[in-house]
């Protein structure tokens, strides 16, 4: 089941390298989803603390902070890893050992053009559920077509269009 | 999306969650859930409907009893998720980036 825990997607941007880094880490607040926020009070601001170790974190209007991620690598301008310290409850994770993580690394193409791939990977790692959920799917007396069907959504290819 | 968004809410209820968690071990007609949570039979029902509806749990009736087992489409549908987020997520960064350097001399 190699492979079946990640998901990974990739854009080209027309913007020089270093500029694509500091707009997906720094700059983050500009273009993250804004429905993707679990923090009870209205959105003031996005945080990305610029080195490992350091967090990425929503700030409410009422000065709430939601820590959900942490800087895992941060390798300024083709390299940035952070967990994913959200369940699948949309609460903050707080146990490293049940949280996914993200690494996205720019390739500079020219200039002014930049490819951004993404992977998010150990996914499996967010609890119990979905291990038994897999395990499930694998088991030998499972689901036949079932987990056939299952694999084929795996490992259909990237959906990265550009 | 609307889909997805629905299967990962649903797990936020802990008695939902045990009996999820019970059919990733072992597919279960509805009597043999309601001795494993601490709530009625027709509240095992109902949170099985809720559920289905999320596309989390499937069920086929095998003579007089109805059997429920996870839907393998469903767990996709969670993965799935994240994969339409980050594509979501990259457009916009792109657009964002993109107009950032419109405005720059």
């Amino acid at each position: 089941m190699t492979g079946s825990t990640v998901v990974t997607t990739s854009v080209v941007v027309d913007a020089p390298v270093d500029e694509a880094f500091t707009v997906f880490t720094k700059d983050i607040g500009s273009w993250w989803p804004t429905d993707h926020h679990i923090l009870q009070a209205p959105l003031a601001a996005m945080v990305f603390e610029p080195r490992v170790g350091g967090h990425v974190y929503d700030v409410g209007t009422d000065g709430s902070e939601c820590h959900w991620a942490r800087v895992l690598a941060y390798e300024p301008p083709t390299r940035v890893v952070f967990s994913w310290d959200i369940t699948l409850q949309w609460q903050v994770e707080t146990d490293p050992a049940r949280t996914s993580e993200v690494e996205v690394r720019f390739f500079p193409e020219g200039e002014r053009r930049t490819r951004v791939e993404l992977e998010h990977r150990h996914i499996d790692r967010h609890g119990d559920g979905w291990e038994n959920m897999r395990d499930a799917v694998g088991s030998p007396e499972g689901w036949g077509s079932g987990l056939q069907h299952f694999v084929r959504r795996l490992e259909r290819s990237p959906v990265g269009d550009m | 999306m609307e889909t997805n968004s629905l299967a990962l809410g649903v797990l936020g209820d802990p008695t939902r969650r045990a009996i999820f968690e019970h059919l990733g071990e072992r597919s279960s007609a509805v009597v043999d859930l309601a001795a494993l949570v601490p709530v009625s039979r027709p509240a095992v029902s109902q949170h099985l409907k809720v559920l289905r509806d999320a596309g989390l749990v499937r069920d086929v009736q095998v003579g007089n009893r109805r059997i429920y087992s996870l839907d393998p489409d469903g767990i996709a549908g969670l993965r799935d998720y994240l994969d339409r987020f980050w594509n979501t997520a990259l457009h916009s960064f792109k657009a964002r980036v993109e107009h950032q350097r419109e405005g720059t001399p």
